[in-house]
């Protein structure tokens, strides 16, 4: 490594508090042109902090931070971005009631006569979109898309001024397979022209197909930095969770299938919302994990909202217990013991102003009505119970859940819930976005509520962890529920359904 | 918490201070027939009407909306108490009036409510049709004049004493009463809970239309009793001044007292704050003599100074500043 050149970027010693936290502890960090770099641990560990001191958005208390061998102090994401480095966020933060064009090029407006020129900038922004194979209307308003076009339009706009350094926080959490593989293309060509590419996934595929370096950090604090190809993937994970392999033998351990015998809960008989999802069919049964697969626009999403009443169906009929069910809202789903976490943690799920105690017993006080408040005690016990249960951290009830990283804002979504002691418990992207040790810790939550008699309508864009932990297997194509698979079910079988092949012999569709 | 009132406690205190360097006299108290009077007494008594209307604001506020038409529906409210009363000393009369309103309030209330759950009307707009159409139907209520009424029973509620002035009494009595019951039930969660993100609420169950529905029928109660107070007071009713633009000193009261106006977390001790501090102000351009025609600048300036000192960012330029003069 002693030929190689210069980093572009170079942090010292880099620590911050926040009130409460220790979120980086003199931590060190380099970052070479032309390399893509992946930034590695556990929700929590440091990444978005990190990150986010490195663009400007939070002042160091400690430390140095040399831009191409200059001391730099960033102040503004704006500053960072002037000296050449962008960043695309894991939410897309663009302005969704904008133009793709105004998106992109928002605050660079080209300019005539002192006034945008619109043509123009139309005209930039389609040549910006082409050079990552995206084929929209720049005067499209970008509301209009779906996230994943949203996110390669956040990634246009990070590469439509000349970076030196490109930031990707989990920019991969959304896309689907051939968007990832298209976003890679993307990198490899900026990496080529001498881009330096900070990386962050949860994905370790992702992680070992495109990246050439990676730093691992754990609590705030740096474990190391390796060559991609001098650090397996077992001893990866082992240093971003710092214990031995308990967790993946966790995973392992949710693979057990049990058999569901028990009596059909919910029934959905020709359910269907037009433009959302064509009418369905579905049983689930008390203890079993009901997986759905598809790809992204399939209407796993909808699927789910129907059941939960979040949107209105407009054909069929549900019923629970044998009884249909007229939902008029998720008030009256709620009450027939049905619970949704919603994918859109941030929109749909939590409160993020109000602290953890607030929102883990909110479902449960909303369905009592604020005039039978829960005491004190009792929300004490629960709180306790629950941020030992799903070892959310801080282990604090007062902290605001804005505060919390992902995976522990998922938990606290999740104890929401689990609070109600729901009948049948919909998950909806449960795992998206959140660390290996989270993940194994919320696959094993769904295998031991099923075990116990809660049915669980389980949603991931992960096919893997669909095959692994779900009963039965329900496969969506293009707004349409076209087979359902048994436990049994391989990888390869979900996959040729999703990709469009014949139903295998035998399959009910 | 205490931190985030440590700023409208010290611009009380330093508005309160310049009166006193002007008018020596003005924490005098002194007792007459067993009642309190002083500089201190009538902020108080001035400042209740606006209290009582920032209270209901701020549940509204707190739910993400606004509410415009308070102003007007006390108007409404005075004017309805003083024609039923007329010309009659009678108590059950001006009960019967007073009650009257009261529940015209509510209806009002409920329209708003309506607006702006029912058919989803961005609150802004939604009230500003009560706040114009209000003052509108105060007249006609008057047949646009002057109504005066000679009814001690009524002049009680703006006017009248026991030991401190009684209009201050009911608003600290609604305070109390609002703080306890949303803070010992869980409306005051659910209350923050709708106007930090209304869509995840609707998602965990909770009746986000009843909420919002509640809280504009309290800001209307509140305002209407607002109305009585400054109706009461002067023994008249006058549908074209009585609570004018009170919903803007209401409004700046609760924002000066550190709830967000986009929603969510609230301060009741917060509102309290912002509310004396607002009625002070008023009485400081009094007693040091401001001209008339600068009032309003005047005003603006102290507005804009409390605001500017309980932003963080220019606590810390101007602490900068104060660091590079000295170095």
């Amino acid at each position: 490594m002693t030929e190689s050149p210069p980093p572009v970027v170079e942090m010292r010693g880099i620590s911050l508090a926040f009130p409460g936290v220790k979120a980086l502890q003199d931590v060190d960090f380099r970052l070479f042109p032309g390399e893509v770099h992946a930034l590695m641990g556990e929700n929590g560990a440091g990444k978005s902090t990190l990150i986010k001191t490195l663009t400007g958005v939070h002042t160091p208390d400690s430390g140095t931070v040399q831009l191409a061998g200059d001391a730099v102090a960033f102040s503004s994401p704006g500053q960072a971005q002037e000296a050449g480095i962008s960043t695309v966020y894991q939410e897309v933060n663009l302005c969704a009631n904008l133009t793709v064009a105004e998106n992109i090029l928002l605050g660079r407006e080209p300019r005539k006569l002192g006034g945008i020129d619109f043509p123009a900038m139309r005209k930039r922004a389609a040549e910006v979109l082409s050079r990552i194979g995206v084929h929209i209307d720049p005067a499209s308003s970008l509301g209009e898309h779906p996230i994943a076009v949203q996110q390669l339009v956040a990634i246009a706009r990070a590469i439509a001024v000349d970076c030196r350094v490109l930031v990707l926080d989990e920019p991969t959490s959304s896309l689907d397979a051939g968007e990832v593989a298209e976003l890679f293309r993307i990198m490899r060509v900026l990496r080529g022209e001498g881009v330096a590419i900070l990386f962050v996934s949860h994905f370790l595929d992702q992680v070992y197909e495109i990246s050439d370096r990676m730093t691992v950090l754990r609590n705030g604090t740096l474990v190391g930095e390796h060559l991609t190809s001098e650090l397996d993937r077992r001893a990866l994970v082992s240093k971003m969770i710092g214990r031995e392999l308990g967790a993946l033998e966790a995973i392992e351990e949710a693979a057990e299938k049990h058999q569901a015998d028990g009596p059909v809960l919910v029934r959905a008989e020709g359910l269907g919302r037009r433009g959302a999802i064509a009418p369905f069919d579905l049983d689930v049964r008390a203890g079993e994990v009901v997986g759905l697969a598809g790809l992204l626009g399939s209407g796993r999403t909808e699927l789910a909202r129907l059941l939960f009443g979040a949107d209105k169906a407009d054909s069929g009929q549900l019923l629970v217990d044998g009884k249909p069910l007229h939902l008029r809202g998720p008030r009256s789903a709620i009450a027939a013991g049905i619970a949704f976490c919603s994918e859109d943690r941030k929109g749909e799920g939590l409160v993020a102003d109000l602290s953890i105690r607030d929102n883990l017993v909110l479902a449960m006080q909303a369905a009592r009505g604020w005039t039978r408040p829960l005491s004190r005690r009792v929300k004490d016990e629960l709180v306790e119970k629950y941020l030992a249960a799903l070892d959310i951290r801080p282990a604090n009830p007062d902290a605001l859940v804005r505060t919390l990283s992902g995976g522990n804002q998922q938990k606290v979504l999740l104890a929401r819930w689990l609070v109600t002691e729901p009948r049948l418990l919909i998950l909806d992207e449960p795992t998206r976005g959140i660390d290996i040790g989270a993940k194994a810790q919320i696959q094993h939550l769904v295998t031991t509520l099923a075990a116990e008699g809660t049915a669980v309508l389980f949603i991931s864009a992960e096919l893997e962890e669909v095959v692994r932990i779900a009963d039965r297997i329900v496969v969506l194509r293009d707004r349409h529920k076209i087979a359902e698979l048994d436990g049994g079910a391989s990888l390869d079988e979900v996959v040729g359904l999703i990709a469009g092949e014949q139903l295998p012999e035998g399959v009910a569709s | 918490m205490k931190n985030r009132l440590l700023w409208p406690i010290v611009a009380l205190v330093a508005l309160l201070l310049l009166n006193l360097i002007f008018t020596p006299s003005f924490f005098a108290l002194r007792i007459q027939d067993g009642h309190l009077y002083g500089g201190l007494v009538d902020v108080l008594k001035n400042g209740a009407p606006t209290l009582l209307i920032a209270i209901g604001m701020t549940l509204v506020i707190a739910t993400r909306g606004i509410d415009l038409s308070v102003g007007a529906v006390a108007a409404i409210a005075a004017a309805v108490t003083c024609v039923h009363i007329g010309t009659s000393p009678d108590f059950g009369t001006a009960l019967a009036g007073m009650a009257i309103a009261l529940v015209l309030c509510a209806v009002l209330g409920l329209w708003n409510g309506f607006l702006v759950a029912g058919l989803g009307i961005q609150p802004i707009i939604a009230t500003l049709v009560l706040m114009t159409a209000g003052r509108g139907i105060a007249m006609l209520v008057t047949e646009g004049q002057i109504i005066t009424v000679n009814n001690n029973a009524y002049r009680q509620v703006g006017a009248g004493f026991v030991v401190l002035p009684v209009s201050i009494l009911i608003s600290l009595a609604v305070l109390g009463l609002v703080a306890f019951t949303t803070r010992k039930t869980a409306l005051g969660m659910l209350i923050e809970s709708v106007g930090v993100n209304p869509e995840a609420s609707r998602l965990a169950g909770v009746k986000s239309k009843t909420i919002i529905w509640t809280v504009y029928v309290f800001a209307a109660v509140c305002a209407g009793i607002a109305g009585l107070m400054i109706s009461s007071n002067v023994s008249a009713a006058d549908a074209n001044s009585n609570g004018l633009w009170i919903e803007m000193d209401a409004i700046l009261a609760v924002v000066i007292g550190g709830t967000s106006l986009a929603g969510g977390r609230y301060s009741l001790a917060g509102t309290l704050l912002g509310s004396l501090i607002i009625q002070t102000l008023t009485t400081t351009v009094y007693t040091i003599g401001v001209a008339a025609e600068v009032t309003l600048v005047f005003k603006a300036v102290v507005v804009i100074t409390v605001c500017l000192i309980q932003s963080p960012k220019a606590r810390a330029a101007l602490s900068f500043r104060k660091v590079a003069v000295a170095s």
